[in-house]
Formats: C-alpha cells, sequence, structure tokens
C-alpha cells in the first residue's frame, strides 16, 4: 500500500469525471446528465502547491469533493501517499483521513453552527485521538492564535463571528491534525486584503515550517494570490482542465484563449486604469456544443475546425494544453 | 446630488455578560445620493455587514440597534410600518447577503424565488414572471438560464448562488442595491460582466449602490467614493481617486499597502498589518486604530479623533489635517 518510490506524487488524480442529473424549467430530472466534471487529471507533489482557478461553474469545487470523497465519482481514479484512494474501505478511510483536510468555501453552511469554536476545531483532533484533553485545549488556543481570533473566540459559537473571522475558524480547523494535504476551497475571498495577507502568510509559512509539510490544493479566483502561492496553475473551464502549467510561465505566456481571457479581466489596479467592458464579453446563453471545443462560443480565435472537433491534450515540455490553435 | 440614503449615527451593540453592552458600530454616519456607487470597506469584523443589515431592519438577535436614522427617501425605515417595510425590502432596496449559502431557502429553486419577488414586487402574472426571471438569470451571466430555473442552492456552485442572490436583489427593481461581497466567488471574467451590469442599471435606471467589498481592485474599477471602515468606526470618506492617490487615515494607507501585486515573487510574505482589530468592548478610550498605528503619538491615546472635513475627503485622524497629507506616512 505504500508508495512505489517511482511517483513524486502526494496527491495523483486521473481521468476524474463526474455528471449530475438535469433539471429544467418545464418539469423535473430528464434523462440527460450534465458533466460537471470530465477527465480530469493531475499532480500535487508533498508540501507544493497547486492552483485549481477557473470559470464560476467550472467543476473546481466538485473536483474538490470527488478528491475528498464527499461525492462518489462517475470514472477515474486517485492515488493519495500511495494508496489507492477511491476504493479504500470506509475503517481505513477513516484513519486515513486525518492526513487530508478541507476548508470549503461557505464558512456559514460548512461550520455546525450549535458548536462552540473550541469544539469545532478541537474535534479533528479528538475524532483522531490526537494527545490528552490538556494538550487538545494548548493545540486549540495556538492555533486560533495563529489564525489571528482571540481567546475570547473559544466559548462562541460560528453565528456570532463576521464572515471572515468564521473563514479562519475554518482554517484552524483544517489544520488541526497537521494534515499532509490541505483542500483550500476559496479560503481567503471572505477575507480583507489585510486578514487575508496574514493567512496567506500563515499557510506559507505552516508549509515551511509545519513537520508535516502539507500540501495545498488551493482554489481561488485572484490571481495575484494563485501568483504567490502556488508554483503550478491549472485552469478549469466547462469540467476540464484546458491548460496546466508552471504558473509564471502560465502568466507571461498563457496558451489557451480562456486563460488569455482571464489575464486580461483583472479588475485595476487604480481607478485611471478601468476598463468599462472592455475584456469582458458575454456569455453564451446557448446550450452547450455537442460536439467540438466547449469555449468556441466566447473565443476570438475560433476556426471551423473548433466547432467540429474536441481539443486533445497537447504537451509541451511541463505545459499542457487543450486548443487547436493555441497562441 | 439628490439623496437617496441618509443614516446618521447609527450604533449597534451586543450583550457582554453582565448586563454590559459592547458596542459593534459606534455613531456612524453617510449619505448616498441617486446614481451613486458607495464602496464600503475595512477589516474583517469591523461591523459592515451588520451596519448593512440595519439600512433594512434586519440585524440578527442578539444584535441590537441602539441609536440612529436610517432615512430612505425621506421616511425612517425602522419606523415604517411592518408593511410598508416589507416593501421596501426587496422593493426599494435590493439587498446581496454575503454568504449566499445561508441566505438562500435550501427548498425552493432559484427561478422559483425570483418568480415569487417578481410577483409581489412587481405585480407580474405567473407567466410573465417566468420570462423575466429567466431573462434576470441570463442578466447576471449565468450559462443557460432555462435549464438551471429549477436548480436548488446545493445543485449550485458557489458563484452561481451568489449570481442567484444579485438576480433576487435586482427583480425587485430596487432603487438602492445593498451588496455584501457580491463578486468574491466569481471568476474575474464573470466579475467583470457583473460588475458592467451594475454599471449599466446606474446609468439606465439611476441605480444607486452600496458596495461592500475587501476586493480593492473591485473598487477601483466600480466606485465612486469609498467610505472605509474600523472597529466599528467609519475613518475615512474619499472619492476613488483620493483614496488610491492620498489615503488620509494610516488605516487606509496600511489596507493599501497588504495588495498583493503582480510584482510580489512566489512564496513572498505580504505586507499584513501587525497585530488584531481590538475586540468590541475591549477598545482602547483614544483612537482604535492607535494600538497598531506607526504614526501614532501621545494624544491618539487619551482622545478620539473625530471624522471632519469635506465628504469627500476627510478621516478620523489627528495628522489628516487640510495639510497632513502624508505625514503620517
Ligand atoms: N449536487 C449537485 N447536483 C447537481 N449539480 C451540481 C451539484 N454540485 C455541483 N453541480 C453542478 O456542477 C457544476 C460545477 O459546480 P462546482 O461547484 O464544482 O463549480 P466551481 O468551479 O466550484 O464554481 P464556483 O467558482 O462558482 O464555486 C455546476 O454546473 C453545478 O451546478
Ligand atoms: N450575531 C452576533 N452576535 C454577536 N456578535 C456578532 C454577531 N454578528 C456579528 N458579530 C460581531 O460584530 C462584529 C461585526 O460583524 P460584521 O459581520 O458586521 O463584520 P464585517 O465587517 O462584515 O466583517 P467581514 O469582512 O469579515 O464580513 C464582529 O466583531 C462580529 O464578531
Ligand atoms: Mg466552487
Ligand atoms: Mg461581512
Amino acid at each position: 500500500m505504500t508508495s512505489s518510490g517511482a511517483s513524486a506524487s502526494l496527491l495523483r488524480v486521473e481521468g476524474l469525471s463526474k455528471s449530475f442529473a438535469a433539471r429544467g424549467l418545464f418539469g423535473g430530472a430528464r434523462g440527460t446528465a450534465v458533466p460537471a466534471v470530465r477527465d480530469v487529471s493531475f499532480d500535487v507533489p508533498p508540501g507544493q502547491t497547486l492552483a485549481l482557478v477557473g470559470e464560476s461553474g467550472s467543476g473546481k469545487t466538485t473536483t474538490a469533493r470527488l478528491v475528498l470523497r464527499l461525492l462518489a465519482a462517475d470514472a477515474g481514479r486517485v492515488t493519495f501517499d500511495g494508496v489507492d484512494w477511491l476504493p479504500l474501505p470506509a475503517g481505513e478511510l477513516r484513519e486515513k483521513r486525518r492526513e487530508m483536510s478541507v476548508v470549503f468555501q461557505d464558512p456559514a453552511t460548512s461550520l455546525n453552527p450549535r458548536l462552540t469554536v473550541e469544539r469545532l476545531v478541537g474535534e479533528p483532533l479528538e475524532i483522531h485521538a490526537v494527545g490528552t484533553r490538556a494538550e487538545r485545549r494548548e493545540r486549540v488556543r495556538a492555533l486560533l492564535a495563529r489564525v489571528g481570533l482571540p481567546e475570547a473566540a473559544l466559548s462562541r459559537t460560528p453565528r456570532e463571528f463576521s464572515g471572515g473571522q468564521r473563514q479562519r475558524i475554518g482554517i484552524a480547523r483544517a489544520l488541526a491534525t497537521e494534515p499532509r494535504l490541505v483542500v483550500l476551497d476559496e479560503p481567503v475571498s471572505a477575507l480583507d486584503v489585510s486578514v487575508r495577507a496574514q493567512v496567506l502568510n500563515l499557510l506559507l509559512e505552516l508549509q515551511e515550517t509545519t513537520p508535516s509539510r502539507p500540501a495545498y490544493l488551493f482554489i481561488g479566483h485572484d490571481l495575484a494570490v494563485v501568483r504567490l502561492l502556488a508554483p503550478r496553475t491549472a485552469v478549469m473551464f466547462r469540467g476540464q482542465i484546458v491548460e496546466e502549467g508552471p504558473t509564471g510561465e502560465l502568466f507571461s505566456n498563457p496558451r489557451h484563449p480562456y486563460t488569455r481571457l482571464l489575464l486580461a479581466s483583472q479588475p485595476a489596479a487604480h481607478p485611471s486604469e478601468r476598463k468599462r467592458g472592455g475584456a469582458a464579453d458575454a456569455v453564451e446563453g446557448g446550450p452547450p456544443a455537442p460536439r467540438g471545443c466547449a469555449f468556441r462560443g466566447r473565443c476570438p480565435s475560433a476556426r471551423a475546425r473548433c466547432a467540429e472537433e474536441e481539443p486533445q491534450e497537447t504537451v509541451d515540455g511541463d505545459h499542457r494544453f487543450r486548443c487547436h490553435f493555441p497562441s | 446630488m439628490e439623496g437617496l440614503l441618509d443614516v446618521r449615527g447609527l450604533t449597534l451593540s451586543v450583550p457582554m455578560g453582565a448586563g454590559a453592552r459592547a458596542r459593534l458600530v459606534d455613531g456612524i454616519s453617510f449619505a448616498i445620493g441617486k446614481g451613486e456607487i458607495v464602496a464600503l470597506v475595512g477589516e474583517s469584523g469591523c461591523g459592515k455587514s451588520l451596519s448593512a443589515l440595519a439600512l433594512l431592519d434586519l440585524v440578527p438577535e442578539p444584535v441590537r440597534v441602539d441609536a440612529g436614522e436610517i432615512l430612505f427617501e425621506g421616511r425612517d425605515v425602522r419606523r415604517l410600518p411592518e408593511r410598508d417595510k416589507r416593501r421596501v425590502r426587496g422593493g426599494g432596496i435590493g439587498f446581496v447577503f454575503q454568504e449566499p449559502g445561508a441566505a438562500l431557502d435550501p427548498v425552493r429553486s432559484m427561478g422559483e424565488e425570483l418568480v415569487a419577488v417578481l410577483r409581489r414586487h412587481r405585480g407580474l402574472n405567473r407567466q410573465d414572471a417566468e420570462s423575466e426571471a429567466v431573462a434576470w438569470l441570463a442578466r447576471v451571466a449565468l450559462p443557460e438560464p432555462e435549464k438551471r430555473f429549477r436548480d436548488l442552492p446545493h445543485q449550485m456552485s458557489g458563484g452561481m448562488k451568489q449570481r442567484a442572490m444579485l438576480a433576487l436583489a435586482l427583480a425587485g427593481g430596487p432603487r438602492l442595491l445593498v451588496a455584501d461581497e457580491p463578486t468574491t466567488a466569481l471568476d474575474v471574467t464573470v466579475q467583470a460582466q457583473i460588475l458592467a451590469l451594475l454599471h449599466d442599471l446606474r446609468e439606465g435606471l439611476g441605480l444607486s449602490v452600496l458596495l461592500i467589498t475587501h476586493d480593492l481592485g473591485v473598487v477601483a474599477e466600480t466606485a465612486d467614493r469609498t467610505l472605509v471602515m474600523y472597529a466599528g468606526e467609519i475613518v475615512e470618506e474619499a472619492s476613488v481617486s483620493g483614496l488610491f492617490d492620498a489615503p488620509r487615515h494610516p488605516y487606509t494607507r496600511a489596507l493599501l499597502a497588504s495588495r498583493p501585486t503582480v510584482r510580489d515573487l512566489p512564496g513572498q510574505r505580504l505586507r499584513a498589518i501587525s497585530g488584531n482589530v481590538p475586540e468590541p468592548g475591549n477598545r482602547p478610550p483614544g483612537c482604535a486604530f492607535a494600538p497598531r498605528c506607526p504614526s501614532v503619538f501621545e494624544r491618539c491615546r487619551g482622545e478620539r479623533p473625530r471624522l471632519e472635513g469635506e465628504p469627500l475627503r476627510r478621516a478620523a485622524c489627528f495628522l489628516a489635517g487640510d495639510s497632513g497629507e502624508g505625514r503620517a506616512a
């Protein structure tokens, strides 16, 4: 069950797919299934960060939930720390779960509103019977201090906090068991820039100084943050990874037109640089193309072939992309 | 500019035990004109969301409004009869909650919610409401709106829920939109479309917007004027260019300095403001920012600076006088 040594990855995802039943304006579920994640593959090396960025609704959270086994995959294989993860029986899964934790996108609905912060952050330690009761208490206090919450927070419940404070409770909870992989689904989107800087610095520091050297699967929208945190970035569009590569290269030399559009749509850093609708083109309203490239409706360089044939993955060194006419 | 909303001396508190109450929001005042886009920024926990909820008289228990007037179109929202209050909520003022997952009804589809709003506030019949609902989903850049119509919140992605909330807030035809972090879950291409939509509604219908955001890029892209909050107070008010070019409060300057920029190197640490916001009920007697301020001096610890000066450039700081620009840098 241990790693063969041949692979340098902590998490390897191969051909992961998931569809949901479709609903419509008239009537309930119909036969057709909507693919949310299509043939997604990536690697996260130990102690490293892979960023997952992309269109809203492109399948980032679903990918995370499949990896966490909160949702059953239709197809694909996940290897975590050398273990064939998806078929792992419940007993072993429970044991190994401690190595993989998550901060969810929406803290208001993911934290149990009836538990105090002390219980919420201490719960993973209890479940995995880490240390004595006194040691766990101490640990919880230290974690809270690290995410910048006061001791007075211990006895309060999630509802008594602001959105950004709740998100920090989620981060403290996820880090409690010193996991090897932390899935971070937009962990700093709800934070103001100053607290966000504190939390990002903390994530970087923990990665360097915690004995477990956690790897991060970081889902985010802010490309400046991604650049800081992740040596590699994967870009998702309509359920697929359309481009992946070293972050610096991907940003300076994007090959897929959607990545280019993302980079061009960054909000202004100063009011004098306002774009006023320049980069933003309309989202296509029609149904997804039955064949061809899913991006072609918004693509400035689409040609006839893009309507006929779905682009397969092209590998160029350690950079890969799905486009017939890459730049 | 014609007034639309005028908030005067809004003060909120929570019980702290032993009969005492802690101030969460401390006598803030601000106004929003017709067709104006005002951004509200500030440290996490400083009271932005609670202040916004107070505009609709919706602060959650055990938080209480101790004082203040909320004049919307000249009438104090808190003193309106229940029926008129309901008409203001969703009709006069549209509201986008910070955490859409918690604000949406888990067993109602976004299409049904929209139809209900359109019938209640716009008096449409079922059929017209349905087609108008689909049109709203398209306006907030939701792909395939007909197909998405019956989606329940748990079947939507984070950014889809956020856009559904926005459609709900706008569909009632409000004069004021209060949007609490409306684009945090959106990728930048969709975010740009949403911001363009707000601009269009302002140009076309004279919509006013109170935009709560921590994203200074969104502020730079959209706002006319900015309010900066710290520990329950408004500490600076400035035109958007004034804010970026000549911030007057040391907190505003620190906030601008903690942005990640494209010049940062991978793995590089950001400049966070050291220390934490003081806890409500435990705020220092003088300036609340004094313990973290690089330019603090004697007077700041004993005396509370007031927000003084022109509405378009004022800051609650002893160093922010007319000639004090940059002195506290
Ligand atoms: N439980 C579910 N049932 C049905 N459809 C679902 C379910 N969960 C997700 N989906 C659909 O799968 C697609 C991908 O959603 P997902 O939440 O993974 O997107 P995302 O990339 O995380 O987007 P965002 O950035 O907006 O959070 C969306 O079309 C969504 O509506
Ligand atoms: N229901 C509640 N009971 C007690 N305290 C509360 C409650 N809701 C909020 N608070 C406190 O009031 C303060 C202001 O909260 P608010 O939600 O307005 O902050 P915010 O500025 O919106 O922050 P964020 O940017 O993190 O969303 C915080 O210190 C918070 O802990
Ligand atoms: Mg998501
Ligand atoms: Mg808030």
